[in-house]
């Protein structure tokens, strides 16, 4: 019998010193900074992707004070800002134009590619999937390194663009031709260091970090599952996280081959994406011309589009593990759950030019897309109901890490349901770059998957750590953040339906006269209530920030390995695990959500306990895969 | 701690690790020379006719280049053959040709091939203006023959100044053999072997001209693809000879006393990779030096 078993369940808490004596011991910074231990490369990711995803949110409350009071000088912090940003940027405590479109596009990209892929995917994927598979570390794990290293390169890049002369790229987070190309150029700035090249040197060192880490994910997944882990043995996360390793895998590549084009175009004057005969500022461009602007939008949104899924798939796989834990029954419909993130990956990949419905594709072309993109609505919603037919008679805890998670699902589903008219692209025509297209994604990604990055946090503290966050200053975190995030976004739906431009500086003081009304505020007015709830949601955070970095020293210890009675196999390794992370390698017996078996005396079943003879004669549903496998 | 199947393969998958890594890491390379080369596509189809230059690479030392790598195929799988026999000897006597071949396909990419078409020139005529260079275009000969037209003069500019100077007000070029002899009809169509240089000087007047420059990346989409996918080629061919250099270094032979199965797949790795990359170049060559 496995040792690792425990028969009433309980397991012991593993102190990690116990099997210390195995390996040597490293140094400081062999072991906390240049680490190749898996654990140590996903928390590194995750206290980065946090520091982003807060920067990136700085820069967004910045931003919401130009749109709520146009013009006017920021209060306090505005002088400070100026000189920390260099003159120029907001004289007076004024913010200049330039400047606000250097935040949009910085709050784009960092957000996307510093703060959630390496939050969602690198941290959450690093950290606990080797665990839920079983298995000691990542297959490469000097790989694994290499590819924090390259993010690291890449994010202080993307950061330093800020303090070169003229500010961080404006090209909008898109960085569309040939406005990419021209912008950042001219005697006022740096032929290389500035702000737009900048912006596409970074990439190439994030892409190459993707590219490292979904090669090491993919492989570590097929071969290092502990025995008796077969593939439908596996937790839903892992498979959420395998199909976004291949999303990586394959949609970046061509964006890094755009990026080096675009690069080209801006260091060699090449004109991969600059049209014939183009003028600016009343001169014509003095380049050979019969470039593409069309192109680069293709290879981009040939990225961009299977990114949302990088962006939601992950966030996905956390919610269904804390929803199956939290209900204490299994995951409704499993099976479906997985063909279903299956063939949403394989769909992501042929919907992107949805993205391109004014760029005059022809009607053939933007037939095909519309269909294709509504058919992978489909898999979505089989993956949404999946997760509202699983809490159906469940006895639920509402811990915080499933206050996050429930809540996740109606901001997803409003997400994906306000998607439907922007994937027509009739209707599209209207809502293009409006509020509306930003309301849209934002349900998707910040209450959608910010809300089940936190769940995960939350979740897996204590697998860390070894000690719980705090419960109460939990919910002092949640509540606001569902308010405030819902004050902010669902009023972008009627904005953008009035016609607000998603790039607009001065929030449309014209387009205010139209006169309309929306609960007793015109649409402009709207901006100064969004505004303060997005600033409301930044105090929100600080009970967040504090209860971590207490409950890392003096959170409350947990009790055993397994405190929320869970039953994959990341439970039955020590709290935090060490070097190697079993005790003893672990084996699977079961599926992952042996929840609430009945007649034996606890609800929860662990991964490696082995089959009961009793179980074999229990004539039920949920023995089924046991004895097939 | 140890990581599994390192060397010898899983029962179930039937693979050893680096195998996996590697196909997995192939799969995204297809994809980011897939799309340069989908850009190729894309501005090449964009071309209007006479737009897209031909014949301005050497196809010879192309056609050289290509059996050097080709023949560095073979042998890095005869370096791999000999580890899987245990024979060291034979295994560096193949490693090191192999690395001989990837230096002298770069050397002759980098210090041959790239620097002759910087130092060669290429100017666009203006629509109106191409009657008046008809002498050396010959459009008329190619219009009868339903061939597409010549827009840009090409040779080695000898007025080099002219590049930047304002006040020079035309380019002096001393033509390639197809603008010294327009009509002939050996010129119709590039030719292998490239034709000796003429001593015939054009002038051709800058207001004529729609744009002119060397043969950088920025003369034209054409060479700015050549030139990315090219480097970009170069890079991996550069990444492929460190790899192998490494493994004839004395720890790669000190892996082999250990465990002589694991350089074996060492190499079966890299050889992997570097018949992708021979294969990009089996792409590379016709659609830049042929077609």
């Amino acid at each position: 019998m496995d040792a690792t078993t425990h028969p009433h369940g309980t397991p012991e808490t593993h102190h990690p010193d116990e099997h210390g004596h195995e390996h040597h011991e490293l140094g400081f910074i062999r072991k906390y900074i240049f680490s190749t231990d898996h654990k140590v490369i996903g928390i590194q990711y995750g206290i980065s992707g946090l520091l982003f995803l807060f920067f990136g949110f700085c820069l967004m409350m910045m931003m919401r004070w130009q749109l709520a009071y146009p013009g006017q000088a920021m209060p306090l912090i505005g002088n400070a800002l100026n000189h920390f940003f260099g003159t120029g940027s907001m004289p007076d405590g004024k913010m200049t134009p330039e400047f606000y479109n250097s935040l949009g596009a910085m709050h784009g990209t960092i957000m996307i590619f510093l703060g959630v892929v390496p939050l969602a995917f690198a941290a959450f994927g690093n950290f606990v999937v080797p665990l839920q598979i079983g298995a000691p570390d990542m297959t490469f794990p000097k790989v694994n390194a290499a590819s924090y290293w390259a993010f690291v390169v890449g994010g202080i890049i993307m950061l330093v663009s800020f303090f070169v002369p003229g500010g961080a790229a404006k090209g909008g987070w898109t960085s569309y031709t040939p406005l990419g190309v021209i912008a950042d150029t001219g005697p006022n700035f740096h032929p290389f260091f500035n702000g737009q090249t900048l912006w596409l040197l970074g990439f190439i060192f994030l892409i190459t970090s993707s590219l490292l880490g979904a090669i090491n994910f993919i492989t570590t997944i097929i071969q290092l599952r502990a025995p008796g882990l077969t593939w439908m043995r596996l937790p839903f996360f892992v498979w959420a996280q395998f199909v976004t390793a291949f999303l990586l895998l394959l949609a970046f590549p061509p964006l890094e081959a755009a990026i080096v084009m675009q690069f080209m175009d801006r260091v060699a004057s090449t004109s991969f994406f600059m049209p014939t005969g183009l003028v600016v500022n009343g001169a014509p461009l003095q380049v050979s011309g019969g470039g593409s602007p069309l192109l680069w939008q293709h290879l981009f949104w040939f990225l961009g589009h299977p990114e949302v899924y990088v962006l939601i798939l992950p966030g996905m796989g956390i919610v269904a593990e804390i929803l199956a834990n939290n209900s204490r029954k299994p995951l409704w419909g499993y099976k479906s759950l997985v063909f279903a993130a299956l063939v949403l990956g394989f769909l992501s990949f042929v919907v992107w030019a949805h993205h391109m419905w004014l760029t005059g594709m022809g009607s053939a072309v933007s037939a095909f897309f519309q269909t294709t993109t509504l058919i992978i609505s489909i898999p979505s919603v089989i993956i949404l109901s999946a997760f509202f037919i699983s809490l159906w008679g469940g006895s639920i805890r509402f811990t915080v890490p499933m206050l996050f998670a429930t809540a996740f699902l109606p901001m997803f589903g409003i997400g994906g349901l306000t998607g439907i008219p922007l994937a027509f692209n009739s209707a599209d025509l209207y809502l293009h770059d409006t509020y509306y297209v930003i309301a849209h994604f934002h349900y998707i990604v910040a209450p959608g998957t910010i809300f089940a990055l936190f769940a995960g946090i939350y979740y897996w503290f204590p697998k860390a750590s070894g000690r719980m966050m705090n419960e109460f200053w939990g919910k002092v975190h949640f509540w606001p953040s569902l308010i405030c995030m819902n004050v902010i976004f669902l009023p972008m739906f009627l904005q953008g339906m009035l016609g607000m431009h998603r790039r607009w500086y001065d929030g449309g003081q014209g387009w205010n006269v139209s006169g309309e009304h929306i609960w007793g505020l015109t649409g402009f007015q709207w901006n100064t209530p969004i505004s303060i709830a997005a600033w409301v949601m930044g105090l929100a955070q600080i009970p967040f920030i504090i209860n971590f970095f207490y409950s890392i020293w003096k959170g409350k210890k947990v009790e055993n390995d397994n405190p929320w009675d869970a039953t994959t196999l990341e439970w039955t390794a020590p709290s935090p695990p060490g070097h190697g992370n079993f005790i003893k390698a672990p084996v699977a017996y079961r599926g992952p959500y042996e929840y609430s078996l009945p007649r034996r005396g606890k609800d929860y079943t662990m991964q490696n306990e082995p089959i009961e003879a009793s179980e074999l004669t229990t004539a039920h549903p949920a023995r089924e895969p046991v004895l097939r496998a | 701690m140890e990581i599994p199947y390192t060397v010898s393969a899983r029962r179930d998958t039937g693979l050893w690790n680096a195998k996996v890594g590697i196909w997995l890491f192939l799969a995204s390379e297809v994809m980011l020379f897939g799309g340069l080369f989908s850009a190729y596509i894309f501005l090449r189809l964009d071309a209007g006719p006479g737009d897209w230059p031909h014949g301005l690479l050497n196809v010879p030392v192309g056609t050289m280049n290509t059996a050097i790598l080709i023949a560095s195929s073979v042998t890095v799988v005869l370096a791999w053959a000999a580890l899987k026999m245990r024979d060291l000897t034979k295994y560096r006597i193949y490693m090191a040709i192999t690395i001989l071949c990837g230096v002298v396909f770069l050397v002759v990419k980098l210090a041959y091939e790239w620097p002759q078409k910087f130092d060669h020139f290429g100017a666009f005529i203006k629509e109106d203006a191409l009657g008046k260079y008809e002498q050396y275009l010959g459009n008329k000969h190619l219009l009868e023959k339903g061939l597409p037209p010549r827009k840009e003069i090409t040779g080695h500019l000898h007025n080099k100044q002219a590049l930047t100077d304002a006040n020079i007000k035309e380019y002096e070029i001393a033509l390639d053999p197809v603008y010294a002899d327009p009509t002939n009809p050996v010129m119709d169509r590039p030719h292998f072997w490239p034709k000796p240089a003429t001593d015939k000087i054009a002038s051709i007047e800058k207001e004529d001209v729609q744009y002119a420059n060397m043969f950088l990346p920025k003369h034209s989409s054409y060479f700015a693809s050549y030139f990315t996918i090219t480097g970009l080629h170069g890079a991996h061919v550069l990444g492929g000879v460190l790899v192998f250099c490494y493994m004839m270094l004395p720890a790669s032979t000190r892996i082999y006393r250990h465990n002589p199965e694991h350089l074996a797949n060492r190499v079966e790795v890299a050889g992997l990779f570097w018949h992708f990359v021979d294969l990009v170049w089996i792409f590379v060559f016709p659609l830049f030096y042929l077609l």
